[in-house]
């Protein structure tokens, strides 16, 4: 039997395949502004929307969406209108986050293997209608990012410049958080709410090492991350294993093994 | 010559704290080349942000060409290069991708490039003498090559000021030399108002031709020749 004739996998490798494009895309723009971490924090947010849609008995991804993206444009609203450094907004964000869902997965009294399947991610819970969704908003997030792209590389670059010229910074700021928020949400029922910061940046470290452009380092980060998803896929089907786990051990290799035939290139050329 | 920067009467000072800067009065004219210098703490980045429309004066007025500067609507006439640790030297950007970065503000966020940006982009990279290294990542150019990029972005958005911050900290006396002498070329040649702001001005004083002291207020404005000997700094000595 092939691996493509359940059609549990064929969902997740179709959700998958959208997740692995969009995490690096935005992923990139937060690894330039040295937000790396915010995936995590925004991950624990989502948690809490999780528990909330248990306790509600609405969709948990929905409710996800709109913590992760609450979530996420409080921690730029913290960092640009009251000075927060951006690792305190984080904490701020990332222990509210956890707390409230440990209290409302206890009010739901949800503590079972689906609460489970959405830490860690699950090739046998997507749903057709997750799918739609998914598909949506990645489409949607990945068409905003090529609109917005030569503002967004310009705030990234020299934010202060482009700020004093006259780029609407904040607004900039705002939308790649809800991005973020957004690619966390259509990420966890695959990758997991703890590991999908990981698929937003291993990717794009390791492409960093390897192309000599912000637009070759997007596609190569896309790349990898996509390859990331698809063999993480499959080695859990195969295996039996959490495909986040797996899928980030891929990404994790790949990122290893760019650095290291960097490093290794860089000492043969200097003799 | 029209005024490009007028600041009538301005005072500061942030919330609770102590005045950082009393009546102030500055004008500079269009295609000057005139350096804002003082010792750190002296209220050089806050008379800067005020320039800029980045900070409301507490009293007195800042306009610049014409129109309140925190309310100007042609922020893509303005270039400003930050402080090396504040600008992407580490991103893995491109040359070319660098200077096309200053051409959104002049172009607009949503408007593609057009074939006249795509050649004042090309004769930015060329001016500061970086065609060949267009395609090289940022990361692997010289401290001087990074800046020169750095300083071709500007360029790329036809600015009518440039401002440049600090732009030489952490550099060596000689490459401070080098890069005073680029832009007394660039000053010369383009016409363009540059407004460069220092806590050292030893390397740029044979180029500029005003001084602008501040410590609180403007304690000194005139030509560097003007300037007292023992404020000249002994690092940079010329002929």
């Amino acid at each position: 039997m092939s691996i493509l004739d359940a059609d549990f996998m064929r969902l997740a490798f179709a959700t998958g395949a959208v997740v692995g494009v969009l995490a690096p895309a935005v992923g990139f723009f937060l690894v330039q502004r040295r937000m790396s971490l915010i995936g995590d924090g925004i991950g624990h947010a989502a948690f809490a929307g999780v528990a909330a849609g248990y306790l509600l008995d609405v969709s948990p991804v929905g409710a996800a969406l709109v913590a992760a993206t609450v979530a996420a444009v409080a921690v730029e609203w913290l960092r640009g209108r009251h000075g927060a450094a951006g690792d305190q907004a984080l904490a701020l964000i990332f222990y509210t986050g956890i707390a409230a869902g440990v209290v409302l997965v206890s009010a739901a009294g949800a503590l079972n293997a689906n609460l489970f399947a959405f830490l860690f991610g699950s090739i046998l819970t997507v749903t057709r209608s997750d799918l739609e969704l998914i598909v949506v908003l990645g489409v949607a997030g990945l068409a905003l990012i090529a609109v917005l792209y030569r503002g967004l590389v310009a705030v990234s670059l020299d934010a202060e410049g482009a700020r004093v010229s006259g780029l609407p910074v904040t607004l900039l700021n705002v939308i790649l958080a809800a991005l973020a928020g957004v690619t966390v949400a259509v990420s966890m029922r695959i990758v997991g709410i703890l590991l999908i910061a990981a698929l937003m940046v291993l990717p794009v470290i390791a492409a960093g090492r390897l192309a000599g452009s912000i637009r070759s380092t997007i596609f190569l980060a896309m790349g990898i991350g996509l390859a990331s998803v698809l063999v993480g896929l499959t080695i859990s089907y195969y295996a039996d294993l959490a495909p986040g786990g797996a899928i980030v051990l891929f990404a994790a290799a790949v990122t290893v093994a760019s650095m290291a035939g960097v490093s290794l290139t860089q000492r043969l050329t200097t003799g | 010559m029209p005024v490009a920067v007028s600041l009538q009467d301005v005072s500061f000072a942030y919330p609770g704290g102590p005045p950082v800067l009393r009546d102030v009065k500055l004008e500079i004219e269009s295609g000057e080349f005139v350096t804002i210098a003082g010792p750190n703490g002296g209220g050089k980045t806050t008379l800067l942000r005020i320039i800029l429309g980045l900070e409301r004066p507490s009293a007195g007025q800042a306009r610049l060409f014409g129109e309140p500067a925190h309310d100007f609507h042609q922020r893509f006439r303005i270039a400003y290069l930050a402080q090396r640790t504040q600008l992407g030297i580490d991103a893995p950007a491109a040359v070319r991708e660098v200077v096309a970065a200053g051409r959104v503000p002049r172009r607009g966020l949503l408007r593609p490039l057009g074939s006249r940006d795509r050649d004042v982009i090309a004769g930015a990279i060329d001016r500061v003498g970086l065609s060949e290294l267009a395609r090289s990542p940022i990361q692997r150019l010289s401290g001087g090559q990074q800046q020169r990029a750095y300083i071709a972005k500007a360029l790329a958005g036809e600015p009518d000021l440039l401002v440049l911050d600090e732009p030489t900290a952490g550099v060596d006396v000689d490459a401070q030399e080098v890069f005073a002498a680029f832009l007394g070329e660039l000053h010369q040649e383009l016409g363009v108002t540059i407004l460069y702001v220092s806590h050292e001005f030893g390397a740029i004083e044979r180029f500029v031709e005003r001084v602008i002291l501040v410590r609180g207020g403007i304690v000194f404005d005139g030509r560097p020749t003007e300037l007292p000997t023992s404020w000249h700094d002994p690092s940079h000595v010329h002929p």
